[in-house]
């Protein structure tokens, strides 16, 4: 189907609004970062400062210790992604090439724990957790994490498995090939995309995550940085805003960037599979 | 947020693996856990610097400073509580203990804590934290709502600067503030983003009191003429007059500054700590000053929900954690931590101290207010979070705003808040 010029003049324009629509918040950010304490206050704020500082790094740094923050942020995120993807590729497999009752009923499992009430779960958690004792460690956070994270991943993981023509595996097996043979030398590579974009998800979900960290990490030196971030706001919601900013900004980043690594396959793993072919 | 169903199936398998519990934190010294709301960098400093000083000079009960975060701290006091994990020593609201020392989480301190202290503090801030019989925190810092004014405005326009010993009255308020307002300028811009505490607590300076406790100990709503005297002020500057910033309504308290520092209103109402944002952001050369809130019948009196310190039911060594607190509060510490955080002691010793008797940055006027704060009037009421949430604060917006009038705003609060009420009295 062609479309007019002035149509994709007009087409090119929205998504442009819609772009700067969804970079704002990241660029007031970036501007308030770097924004020192007067210029918060003014009634005609500016894109850029007009007298840049470092203050508020220097200050984030200073009271709260981020670096190590983003540290055990790293490990947690990094750990989940990988039991989370190790645990959901074979599951899902079985899934999405078993049409079993079984099958169908973890799915139908999946989709009814996505509307679950969060708040139910976290106190039983933590008693588990405590008797597991594995509060406040950081591998306790890593199997939330990983619960958290399955479904979606189970789901997603799924997708790219009906994705992969089950005609190559049995010409693998045609040609000779074992189960566990054709799983890894054909089924493997096809689903290493998904796998990746699986991963990413899980990673960014955990990054993200504050109210289980929160709840789990007791001491200071096992905090994640989202739970870090809120040390920067006070009562009633006061903040000190350019810390907060400063240190927003700087845990953003790996989030962002991971995210312009997986975003299309993303949408690639969730709809694969959506039309017949 | 999402939850999943996979996890509750985990937590079942795992809670019918019957681990064993944890043991105690002892190892042959005393480790007392402190979690600390203080989020201000001084206010950190400050109580971080006590418990190093305490950790000095008591080699046998030490204490280690946990940062807890206001955000969801409710959420996570209460998990901790269920999990036998809570911090031995905990920092928070008086309106956020209702719920825990009724459920048995925290310690009664009555017999715990020593005279000194106990006298020190005012009967009227022991109230905000007696539950039933047993008093389950010590209120330490407090903070009233004052007016920040540009003090160069108030004093070319020639109105009488208010002080706590002859205020404004609720009706010569509204009158200076329409004096100023004018030519896209306001005399007042209400912050009203949480407009219940806002409105109960001041109405307390006209004789409010809304919630009515019965003989039987039941309460009900009552929306009497005192209780008026705040909303329909606040109604009449917004929708009548014009002298109250329409747009301020559903804001926070810090989004009002910029419109401030830039000329746009000549006062805002704001809790006292604020003070410090107002240092730290106003323009170079920006003249202001603290005012006190508005007088009624009931004189300067107004609400508060002061910050408290806690010791946990399940901590084993509540005496030793007692004393913790006793050395935090001590007179000269006191002051230390309303320093740092910009608020007012509660105990009379500290709130003698020059430091916080200083005319610079309104801490005279804060401290001559101290006498007059009292218990917000729904810190015992049960069910006063859900009657906030679902009946008074879309009430009040929606007064405020002009969308209903008087008539309906009491409808609802008594009508529709004491079938809210009923339903925790029965």
């Amino acid at each position: 189907m062609r479309t007019s010029a002035p149509a994709r003049v007009g087409q090119y324009t929205a998504l442009l609004a819609y772009l700067v629509f969804l970079a704002f918040p990241f660029l007031w950010l970036l501007s308030t970062a770097f924004k020192p304490p007067r210029e918060l206050g003014s009634l005609h704020p500016t894109w850029i400062p007009k007298d840049p500082t470092l203050d508020n790094f220097r200050q984030a740094f200073d009271e709260q210790p981020l670096l190590h923050a983003a540290l055990n942020s790293l490990v947690a995120a990094l750990a989940a992604a990988v039991v989370a993807v190790l645990i959901a590729t074979p599951m899902a497999y079985v899934v999405a090439r078993r049409r079993t009752r079984l099958a169908k009923a973890v799915t139908g499992w999946v989709v009814v724990s996505q509307a679950f009430p969060f708040v139910l779960l976290i106190i039983p958690l933590f008693l588990v957790l405590k008797n597991l004792r594995m509060i406040n460690s950081v591998p306790g956070l890593v199997l939330v994490y990983v619960v958290w994270a399955l479904p979606f991943a189970l789901w997603m993981l799924a997708g790219y498995v009906r994705a992969v023509p089950p005609e190559l595996e049995e010409a693998a097996a045609v040609d000779g090939a074992g189960r566990v043979r054709t799983l890894v030398s054909v089924t493997a590579p096809l689903l290493a995309p998904g796998i990746v974009a699986t991963g990413l998800f899980a990673f960014i979900t955990a990054w993200n995550e504050f109210f289980f960290a929160l709840v789990l990490l007791k001491t200071p030196e096992k905090q994640t940085l989202p739970v870090v971030l809120t040390h920067f706001i006070g009562a009633e919601g006061v903040a000190d805003l350019g810390p907060l900013a400063a240190a927003a900004f700087l845990a953003t980043l790996p989030s962002l960037v991971v995210f312009a690594i997986i975003q299309r396959r993303i949408t690639g793993g969730m709809l694969t599979g959506a039309v017949k072919s | 947020m999402r939850a999943r169903l996979p996890a509750l199936a985990l937590v079942l398998l795992l809670l019918l693996a019957g681990c064993s519990s944890g043991g105690t934190r002892d190892d042959g010294r005393i480790t007392l856990r402190f979690q600390s709301l203080a989020w201000q960098e001084e206010s950190v400093e400050a109580n971080k610097a006590l418990v190093k000083e305490w950790n000095a000079t008591h080699p046998d009960i030490r204490v280690e400073y946990v940062q807890g975060s206001w955000d969801s701290v409710h959420d996570q006091l209460l998990t901790a509580f269920e999990g036998g994990e809570a911090p031995d020593i905990i920092h928070d609201a008086s309106d956020d203990l209702a719920d825990f020392a009724y459920g048995g989480y925290l310690a009664d301190l009555t017999d715990l804590l020593p005279a000194r202290l106990k006298s020190d503090i005012p009967r009227r801030s022991w109230e905000t934290t007696t539950f039933g019989d047993g008093v389950y925190g010590v209120p330490f810092l407090q903070e009233p709502r004052v007016l920040i004014a540009n003090a160069k405005w108030l004093r070319q326009s020639g109105v009488r600067i208010p002080t706590p010993e002859k205020p404004w009255s609720w009706a010569e308020f509204r009158r200076i503030t329409e004096r100023l307002s004018g030519r896209g300028k306001y005399g007042i811009a209400w912050p009203l983003k949480e407009p219940v505490s806002a409105t109960l607590n001041l109405s307390l300076s006209t004789g409010g009191q809304l919630f009515h406790r019965g003989a039987n100990g039941k309460v009900t709503v009552r929306f009497g003429e005192a209780d008026q005297v705040v909303p329909r002020t606040i109604h009449a500057q917004a929708g009548t007059d014009g002298s109250a910033s329409p747009t301020t309504l559903g804001s926070g308290g810090s989004d009002t500054l910029p419109g401030f520092f830039g000329g746009r209103y000549a006062m805002v109402p704001l809790g006292f700590s604020y003070r410090q944002q107002i240092v730290q952001q106003a323009p170079k050369g920006f003249d202001w000053q603290v005012l006190p809130a508005p007088a009624g019948a009931g004189g300067l009196t107004q609400g508060v929900s002061p910050q408290t310190l806690s010791v946990a039911e399940d901590c084993p060594h509540k005496k030793e954690a007692a004393a913790f607190i006793d050395f935090l509060l001590r007179p000269p510490n006191m002051v230390r931590l309303a320093l740092g955080d910009w608020m007012l002691p509660t105990g009379r010793q500290a709130l003698s101290d020059p430091a916080l008797r200083t005319s610079e940055h309104g801490w005279a006027t804060g401290t001559a207010l101290a006498e007059h704060l009292r218990p917000a009037p729904a810190q015992t009421v049960r069910g006063y979070p859900e009657w906030k949430d679902k009946v008074a604060t879309p009430a009040l917006q929606e007064y405020y705003s002009g969308a209903i009038g008087l008539g309906a705003l009491r409808e609802r609060l008594e009508e529709d808040g004491n079938l809210v009420l009923a339903r925790y009295q029965r």
